[in-house]
């Protein structure tokens, strides 16, 4: 398609950095709408005239119970439908941070086997026990056919901003099938691309895993922020190093617009 | 009944049993093998089985990491176990979200006055007894103002014996009272009278109310509303809430007789005449930079030619010290509505907090039970801040935290929020507040109970040991943040004329002040929304209830406003008309309960006749004896490891202060992301460079010796941090906020004059110091009665003035952070070292205060202010931080470490005034002062646009990580590792 890749950014109570996103996706050369969830339960918006779907971070419904628990329950209580057809559809999902946790509470992610309604993995409380806003590195796993990640063979620099941000898999199969179909897409490292303890594995993931994609690579959560680093003056360091007038996350965002452009 | 209680299955870590654990052993001392955390949500609707097996199953459990039990025991084992949730009444925000998710879930409707009870069950094992029990709930796990607890021991069967809390009893049969209240009694009874009812009003006032009800125009009309000529507690209720100090302001409006050095003065108002004054002269240079201040919640300025920015800071100090979370959740929840609430509203950009605590490790033996330990109060407040700053979505991006014994009793909590508008929203100007006669009164947001009845007059008598909850609440963020949303889409479609916020008063004195522009109103009081059956129409009227705000609604819109808030889950609802009646009269039920004149109200308050009077405190400065390098290196380790000095980082990494993504400077800067920030840079819009700075300003220190300092001090520390992160000294505006003992005299406070001395010398200082450094304030705070009544001991706190300042960042691409940055640039010291130890942080490591406390002289301040600022617009400087506690020595030492690398000084180089000892040289708190680093590229016309100005280079930067400091003869005066000063710097607070 030519013209600009519509992306629909998903407002419910609590979501907070949606603005974040609509400014990346806008950078990226998308046209990022913000959009409230009860808009779309009632029809007055339609989730198929969009070809992304962004799911944004945040405190969804105060993240009471557990973080994304209750928004995942909407989706999926009320707009099932809708999101199956538009992931059939091969459109594209990114949640980050509260929209990576709602993404699998929902099921959506992993998505084994196009079962996109299963929880087969969670997000919970970091081992700190704390709320953490720090810097990470990540590692971009170039095996993996997630298209958000595309390209990206540096290590890159982003923040995270959460409490609930370790990733468990449910049992060792549920990770070895991750690890064998490319959905890990990205993990924490130091800056060498080197794993580590704590805070380099600022949550205490299992296998320092920070984002995973479905098994189609269009449907991808991570928990850092790749909104917050798009531009130079973003980064904790900017009045001490050279750096490029572009953030390292804006790659994420300007692959999935490449990719609408290219493939829908 | 269901009782679900939620569990982490084996093998999966309890990061929240795992740090209560720490704090047990940490905090009060007591051994603890382990601590296991149970989540239990008690339903108390009609469900089924299968039901509640679905809701625990696909709600409440993760099936990843958690089982679930219903009506049964974990089977865990434990010693002890405590369970505590709130209290009936007390917001339960999870058990809130847990009903909206049932109904998603089964697709029902909860049924109504039903509700989802949630609370906290932790099995503790170890070798505790009765009393560590005890002492662990109620000393760390459960606040019984506002928590309900239980205890049991080893075996005991919880789900049999467990109470169920299920929200607040029902009242079998409500029967609204309107009570009259007589007047015509003793001046003994009426200051009873207002004594009994909380409503803080003093005999001259009480005499009036009876007076103007005894008006015969006022009682015939009246008589025509089918009221009789006495007092309703409706109407009693609003003139105490209206006329409170909090609402007032009536001690800065006061006549002050002052007398100093036998020299009498009057003084018609402190506000007038300094605070506003102040603002007056500086707004004949800079008029059109500012654009609303005083006359709303928050203060108005520009941004640039299309947006506006605004400011305000409040304080929530008596809650904070019941409930320190809540305190603070509801303090930041409060002032976001300012900004929110300011001309036809802001969108809510920053956050910044500064907070006054006993020390963190002050003894619990000395301390009376009434009072919550420092350490508790502390990380309280930390956590309310977290779950109001973070989950609201609003970045807390600058901050401070002090810690002295005189605020154990009384902590002090700061809660400040930015705001952002465009200057002109459909075609009129944003900053503007107007209503029509026949708009609609409009409530938003949550619902009306009893909690946080009579905040704003609670604030008027000083806490004791026996003061009620009913004051404290917990904040709902996010049905806040919902209604944020709501109130922006609908401002973007000119949904609404006006808006106010829901803050000290309630209803009373939101739709009170509207209806000031309009002329009137008339209310329906039954149709606001309750949390609960059961409350009062006094008690509707003046509730506190967080999460509100009051709108004026054109008719023509109104089916439009409603209908978009119904979408957005946001309960809004008509109470009501303004008129242009001259009268505020509510109803209930169709039954008048309040008619008044709306200009009673306002102006019938008369001006309080104080008296103050100077009696300088008879301070020395210590003797001088020498001093050794390694004792001043030991000094300088001490004072970078003092609590107040020391790094915050574990407060800070626990604030997001990422979101929105505009932070320039963040609060944690330097090669390892942790050197300490003079202030925060945002760029509000992604595609404009230019900038806001923010930074505080505060030295309850130097008060002791004297205020005038103190002030003075405030605003120049809170100007230079923004001039030292990049922000225009000719584009700062400020707020003051004055937190004081009670500066009242009576038999019972003695030192009142005293005390309001102080404050008149303080408020001299803000007039002289704001037009000195063409600084204008913007809006403002005070909070008197910051005293706790200790048995027959009445404890104060010290004069405490934080001045918040905002600044213009004309390109963020030239902001400057404080880490060197690389070897070989030069150091440079910038501002006069004067004589000036007192109340500094060097005196206090030996227990002094001393006499010489920093002065201001604003003139060369604003020159060096300029001159740098000008410097910085062309890249020539690499780093600046600002002098304060620990003097140069502390200033180039931050800088060094924050950057990885050493520091080589000369401190005789350094401009004095003076022949200095080495000590002062190093350790002086002069004010206007910068550390400076500047690469050997730039010295020239760094030089060269600092000219006539007091600065010299007094060394270098190094690559060796050390820091050395020589005097006047070459001696070393100070010499350390950074590694052992950094350490020493963020060792107290790495929780």
């Amino acid at each position: 398609m030519n013209e600009k890749p519509r992306v629909l950014v998903l407002l419910a109570a609590g979501i907070n950095r949606d603005g974040d996103a609509q400014n990346a996706f806008t950078r990226a050369g998308a046209d990022a709408e913000r959009v409230h969830i009860n808009d779309l339960v009632d029809g007055r918006k339609k989730l198929k005239d969009y070809q992304i779907l962004m799911l944004p971070g945040g405190f969804s419904f105060g993240d009471d119970i557990a973080s994304g628990k209750v928004l995942a329950n909407k989706l999926k209580y009320k707009l099932k439908d809708d999101l199956l057809e538009f992931v059939g559809d091969g459109k594209l999902v990114l949640g980050v941070c509260n929209g990576f946790q709602v993404m699998v509470k929902l099921g959506i992610l992993p998505g084994f086997d196009g079962d996109y309604m299963r929880q087969d993995v969670t997000l919970t409380h970091n081992d700190s026990g704390k709320f953490e806003d720090r810097w990470v590195h990540l590692k971009v796993n170039p095996q993996s056919n997630c298209v958000f990640t595309r390209g990206i063979e540096k290590v890159i620099y982003v923040p995270i901003c959460h409490g609930e941000g370790k990733f468990i898999p449910e049992d060792d199969a549920t990770l070895a099938r991750l690890r064998h179909n490319g959905q890990v897409a990205a993990e924490y490292v130091d800056e060498h691309g080197t794993h580590g303890g704590y805070p380099i594995n600022p949550n205490g993931s299992v296998e320092h895993i920070a984002g995973i994609c479905d098994e189609t690579g269009r449907v991808f959560g991570m928990m850092p922020h790749p909104e917050n680093y798009i531009v130079r003056t973003q980064h904790p360091r900017w009045t001490r190093e050279q750096l490029a007038d572009e953030g390292d996350g804006l790659a994420i965002f300007k692959n999935a617009v490449d990719y609408v452009k290219k493939e829908l | 009944m269901w009782r679900v209680e939620v569990a982490l299955k084996p093998g999966i870590t309890d990061a929240l049993g795992n740090s209560v654990q720490k704090q047990i052993i940490e905090d009060l001392r007591i051994d603890v093998e382990s601590v296991e955390t149970i989540d239990v949500y008690t339903i108390s609707a009609s469900l089924s089985r299968e039901q509640a097996e679905i809701v625990a199953r696909d709600l409440l459990a993760d099936p990843i990491t958690q089982n679930y039990h219903i009506n049964e025991n974990t089977g865990k084992p434990f010693t002890v176990a405590i369970e505590v949730g709130y209290k009936p009444g007390v917001t339960d925000n999870v058990g809130v979200t847990t009903v909206e998710g049932i109904e998603d879930l089964l697709a029902i409707e909860y049924p109504e006055g039903e509700a989802v009870h949630t609370s906290k069950l932790y099995l503790l094992n170890g070798n505790l007894t009765e009393d560590d029990a005890r002492r662990i709930c109620l000393g760390l796990l459960a606040n019984s103002l506002i928590e309900h607890f239980q205890i049991w021991g080893a075996g005991a069967d919880i789900q049999a014996t467990a109470e169920h809390i299920t929200g607040p009893a029902q009242m079998a049969e409500f029967k609204p009272v309107v009570a009259e209240v007589d007047l015509d009694v003793s001046d003994e009874e009426l200051i009873e009278i207002s004594r009994q009812g909380v409503l803080s009003l003093n005999l001259e006032e009480m005499r009036l109310i009876r007076d103007y009800f005894k008006d015969e125009a006022v009682l015939d009309e009246r008589a025509r509303m089918g009221l009789g000529p006495r007092p309703t507690d409706v109407e009693l209720e609003m003139l105490a809430q209206t006329w409170s100090e909090h609402c007032k302001h009536k001690i800065f409006n006061a006549n002050i007789e002052y007398t100093e050095d036998g020299k009498v003065e009057r003084i018609a108002s402190l506000f007038k005449q300094y605070i506003r004054r102040a603002t007056e002269e500086i707004a004949r240079t800079k008029k059109d930079w500012l654009v609303s201040v005083f006359v709303d919640n928050a203060g108005v300025v520009t941004f640039d030619d299309d947006y506006n920015m605004v400011f305000k800071v409040e304080t929530h100090n008596h809650p904070s010290a019941l409930d320190p979370y809540g305190g603070a959740i509801t303090g930041i929840v409060g002032v976001n509505r300012d900004p929110m609430g300011t001309g036809i509203g802001s969108e809510l950009i920053f956050n910044t907090d500064v907070f006054c605590f006993g020390p963190p490790d002050f003894s619990y033996e000395k301390l009376p039970q009434s009072v919550l330990h420092p350490k508790r109060i502390f990380k309280g407040v930390r956590k309310g801040v977290e779950d109001g700053g973070n989950k609201i979505g609003i970045p807390t991006v600058n901050g401070a935290i002090l810690f002295d014994e005189a605020y154990v009793y009384n902590p002090l909590v700061y809660c400040g929020t930015g705001g952002f508008m465009k200057k002109v929203i459909n075609g009129k100007p944003s900053h503007e507040k107007h209503v029509e006669p026949g708009d609609l009164i409009v409530m938003t947001g949550g619902r009306i109970g009893k909690d946080g009845i009579h905040g704003a007059t609670f604030s008027s008598v000083a806490l004791d040991e026996g003061t009620s909850s009913a004051a404290v609440q917990i904040g709902a963020p996010i049905v806040q943040r919902k209604m944020q949303d709501a109130l922006k889409e609908a401002r973007e479609l000119g949904l609404y004329r006006a808006i106010t916020d829901n803050g000290a008063g309630g209803l009373s004195s939101s739709v009170g002040e509207m209806s000031e522009f309009s002329g009137g109103c008339e209310v329906d009081l039954e149709k606001a929304p309750l949390k609960y059956a059961g409350l009062q129409p006094w008690e509707l009227w003046v509730s506190e209830s967080q999460e509100r705000m009051t709108l004026a609604v054109p008719p023509q819109d109104i089916d439009a406003f409603l209908e978009l808030c119904e979408r957005r889950d946001v309960e809004a609802t008509v109470i009501g008309t303004f008129t242009d009646s001259g009268k505020i009269h509510v109803k209930y039920d169709g039954k008048t309960v309040l008619y008044l004149n709306s200009e009673f109200v306002h102006e019938g308050l008369p001006g309080l006749e104080l008296t103050a009077a100077w009696r300088p405190q008879s301070q020395a400065e210590p003797e001088r004896l020498p001093v050794d390098s390694a004792a001043l290196t030991g000094a300088l380790k001490k004072i970078l490891g003092s609590y107040n000095v020391c790094s915050k980082e574990w407060v800070i990494r626990q604030y997001d202060h990422e979101v929105q993504g505009g932070s320039v400077v963040k609060p944690l800067v330097g090669i390892a992301n942790d050197g300490p920030s003079d202030g925060a840079v945002i760029r509000p819009r992604i595609d404009s460079t230019r900038g806001i700075a923010v930074a505080n300003g505060i030295n309850p220190k130097y008060g002791e010796i004297d205020t005038y300092a103190m002030a003075a001090s405030a605003i120049d520390e809170a100007v230079r941090n923004i001039v030292a992160v990049g922000g225009d000294p000719d584009r700062v505006a400020i707020l003051d906020n004055f937190c004081w003992g009670n500066p009242i005299l009576s038999d019972t406070n003695p030192d009142g004059d005293h005390k309001l001395a102080q404050l008149v010398r303080a408020n001299k200082a803000c007039y002289d110091t704001a037009v000195g450094l063409g600084t204008p304030f913007i809006s403002g705070k005070d909070s008197f009665h910051n005293e706790y009544k200790l048995g027959d001991k009445t404890i104060a706190i010290p004069p405490t003035l934080l001045i918040s300042a905002i600044g213009i960042v004309p390109d963020v691409e030239r902001a400057v952070t404080m880490d060197a940055k690389a070897p070989g640039d030069a150091v440079y010291v910038l501002g006069l070292t004067k004589d000036e130890l007192g109340g500094s942080h060097y005196y206090m490591l030996n227990g002094y205060n001393g006499r010489n406390v920093p002065a201001v002289d604003t003139a060369s301040a604003l020159a060096l202010y300029r001159a740098l600022h000008g410097a910085m617009r062309e890249g020539l400087v690499a780093s600046c931080h600002d002098c304060s506690e620990g003097g140069i020595a502390a200033a180039a030492a931050e800088s060094a470490f924050a950057g990885g690398l050493g520091m080589r000084i000369d401190i005789s180089q350094a401009p004095t005034l003076g022949e200095l000892a080495d000590e002062v040289l190093l350790f002086s708190e002069s004010n206007s002062r910068f550390v400076v680093t500047v690469s050997h590229d730039n010295r020239a016309a760094f030089e060269a646009a600092l000219v006539g100005n007091a600065l010299a280079a007094v060394g270098e930067v190094t690559g060796d990580n050390r820091i050395t400091i020589t005097g006047a003869d070459g001696a070393t005066l100070i010499d350390a590792g950074n590694d052992e000063l950094r350490e020493a710097w963020q060792a107290p607070l790495r929780w």
